[in-house]
């Protein structure tokens, strides 16, 4: 294996780890979009969670406890926006943005006034993170070509919570299109009387749709602060939130094109950090700055109908009027 | 009694613009107040140091004014475009833009035209470059159908990104390290509101960052009142905000109201940079626009897209921004990122949960009030 082959194995060994939080959350905002609530709130459950999951273990010195705190403060969020959206009514964007700004306000201020270390937490160490997991036969197997490294590199040594993200993915397809509880989700998203009249709620089942993506959001939120970092930094998500908002609409609302998503966007932010400031014969230095806006610049060009179609939910952003 | 519990009686006018605001706004309070106690400090006393903030000390009054010309801009600029049933939370992006203008064209110019030249292109640049920044997304909605809301929160980040590569490479101040231009010559700026007090014979007045541009918001206020109730184009936009349909066949050309309304929301946005570049800065900083695009959503909700309304939300904010700095020097264990989470419960409550008093308010004032006996009364 050459070693061109080998630096292109590690940088997509990092666009997992970087796409891993975007793809729980572009499940979270599928499962709230698709049942007809617009979810810009992703950004704030996340930023939340993973303040959370780490003041958490830090206070308990137990990651696990972090991680279930972390899914019940993001899914809190969820009920909240739902009881703004759909109990009330409210505008989705309005409430949504009301929840990005609260978590900002409170996980600084909180952070501030129970660690007194300016917003982050106390650091955590390595038995009170998501370590990375290496799978049997890893180094074993290194000596078969190709199968071994990519093995190794790419598919063994992530934490428990990327091979979550990863088994989000086909679990949310299979619950959107092979169980009752899905086929009524798309529905209400899409006709929400025709669901009514069959006697079906519609406000609970919008809520369930919410509190699941709030759970989704949660654990990457617990992955940012206790596995990729060790511990938590003020404005932590730094509009992963968006982008991952941008991955569903990128992968029209589907699970499996949003995952194609999510590893795209995660493969662009891990070539910026290895691209920048590198010359290149020709073109020079590359604007890195300029190709972190990639993600918003192809999505933009997505939504305008120039790269394909996207077809939302068409009962999204309505609340429902019994 | 009853006769209400499907759809509530309607509020009375001055209960809408007034009395409603004022309960969200205490119920926002109030939910802080609980955070406040939960963190061990004296709630009441917290948020007395944040009220009288502004007044404690001489210049104080003037950081105030400074922080309400924001809001001023971008409140108007999110109220624009409700008028028209558009919700532009690219603020952000267009203020950055607006910067980005300025300091372009300071860079090209350097000193070479006198101020009374310079200063008038500072404000049309600041106002173009926000309103070509609003505009992409507005023909987007217009003629391709995609959703305003996504693409101007789109467009905040990939202004964002602009920024910073500009302000890093082409626009750095060169032997510098900090992202941020040189220093404006003195015929681009907008003077400091202390300095003219002092010119004009007013005595030492204590310094601020308060400068010219808050009477261009002024003006903007008025300008804005102007343009929605007084003109042709100011009743189209509502026209297409009530009823894009009914605007249509009434032969109104929606896509063009709608690319105007989105320039003109822009170019207000734009104009905050005024306040921040040519003003108080005097040179382009990266992250100047400081969330006060997303803000002047809550100050277009309290203020109920009214200018009258945008100024007095306006002032509150500007005076919360202000008390935030006295918290952040007395207490130890609050923040000024407390006023963060103020403003998140106030567009929770004053927008997102808008609805959730109305009904009880309305029942409310409907069974103490007086009513006229022709009314209701008489047909039950």
């Amino acid at each position: 294996m050459n070693d061109l082959a080998f630096q292109l194995l590690l940088a997509l060994d990092a666009s997992l780890r970087l796409a891993a939080p975007l793809m729980l959350c572009a499940m979270a905002g599928i499962f709230s979009e698709r049942s007809g609530i617009v979810d810009i709130s992703l950004e704030g459950k996340l930023l939340a969670s993973a303040f959370v999951a780490a003041a958490v273990t830090a206070a308990t010195g137990s990651v696990w406890l972090g991680l279930a705190a972390a899914m019940l403060s993001s899914m809190m969020l969820s009920v909240l926006h739902g009881f703004a959206t759909i109990t009330h009514r409210g505008d989705q964007v309005v409430s949504g943005l009301a929840i990005n700004m609260l978590a900002m306000g409170f996980t600084i201020v909180v952070g501030h006034a129970v660690f007194a270390r300016g917003g982050q937490t106390p650091a955590l160490t390595d038995n009170q993170r998501f370590s990375p997991i290496t799978l049997p036969f890893a180094d074993q197997l290194t000596a078969i070509p190709y199968v071994g490294p990519i093995y190794k590199e790419l598919i063994s040594g992530h934490s428990l919570l990327v091979y979550m993200a990863l088994a989000a993915v086909p679990l949310t397809a299979f619950v959107l299109y092979r169980s009752r509880f899905g086929l009524r989700l798309r529905a209400v998203g899409e006709v929400p009387e025709a669901v009514d009249s069959a006697g079906i709620s519609v406000f609970w089942l919008r809520y369930r749709a919410l509190m699941l993506g709030g759970l989704l959001c949660g654990i990457a939120g617990a992955y940012l602060s206790t596995a990729s970092g060790a511990g938590f930094v003020r404005e932590m998500s730094a509009g992963k939130g968006y982008i991952a908002l941008a991955a569903v609409i990128f992968g029209n609302w589907r699970p499996f094109r949003a995952l194609g998503a999510c590893l795209m966007f995660g493969f662009l932010e891990a070539m910026t950090a290895r691209l920048e400031g590198v010359d290149f014969p020709v073109v020079g230095v590359l604007p890195t700055q300029l190709m972190q806006a990639l993600p918003y610049v192809l999505t933009v060009l997505l939504l305008a109908g120039f790269i394909g179609r996207p077809t939302p939910p068409a009962a999204i952003g309505q609340p429902y009027i019994k | 009694m009853f006769k209400f519990l499907g759809s509530p009686p309607p509020l009375p006018r001055w209960a809408e613009v007034l009395l409603l605001p004022l309960i969200n706004l205490f119920v926002a309070f109030l939910a802080c107040a609980l955070v406040i106690a939960a963190i061990g400090e004296k709630p009441v006393e917290v948020l007395w140091t944040l009220f009288q903030g502004p007044f404690l000390f001489p210049g104080n009054m003037g950081y105030t004014l400074y922080y309400t010309t924001n809001f001023i801009f971008t409140g108007l600029a999110v109220a624009v475009a409700f008028h028209a049933k558009m919700f532009n939370i690219g603020g952000e992006g267009q203020a950055t833009l607006g910067g980005l203008g300025v300091g372009l064209l300071v860079m090209a110019l350097g000193s070479s035209l006198p101020m009374i030249l310079m200063v008038p292109l500072v404000i049309v640049f600041s106002a173009a470059f926000g309103a070509a920044w609003a505009l992409v997304p507005g023909y987007l909605q217009a003629y391709r159908g995609s959703h305003i809301v996504i693409t101007t929160i789109m467009f905040n980040f990939i202004a964002a990104a602009i920024m910073v590569s500009l302000l890093s490479g082409p626009m750095m101040q060169p032997g510098q390290m900090s992202p941020q231009t040189g220093p404006f010559p003195g015929n681009a700026i907008l003077y400091k509101t202390h300095d003219v007090l002092h010119w004009l014979g007013m005595g030492k007045v204590a310094e601020s960052p308060m400068n010219l541009s808050f009477f261009i918001g002024i003006l903007a206020l008025i300008g804005v009142w102007l343009l929605i109730w007084r003109t042709r184009l100011g009743y189209q936009i509502r026209a297409v905000g009530h009823n894009p349909e009914a605007a249509h066949y009434a032969g109104i050309n929606v896509p063009r109201v709608v690319l105007l309304t989105m320039a003109i929301s822009g170019a207000l946005a734009g104009m905050m940079a005024l306040n921040e570049v040519a003003g108080a800065q005097q040179r382009v900083i990266l992250n100047f626009s400081g969330n006060y695009g997303f803000v002047g959503i809550a100050v277009a909700l309290i203020g109920r897209n009214h200018p009258v309304g945008i100024f007095l939300a306006s002032l509150l904010f500007g005076a919360l921004y202000q008390g935030g700095t006295e918290i952040d020097f007395n207490y130890q264990s609050i923040t000024r990122e407390m006023v963060v989470l103020i403003q998140g419960l106030i567009i929770l409550f004053s927008g997102a949960l808008y609805y959730m008093f109305n009904p009880w308010l309305a029942r409310l004032l409907y069974a103490i009030l007086p009513r006229k006996a022709s009314g209701e009364g008489a047909a039950s």
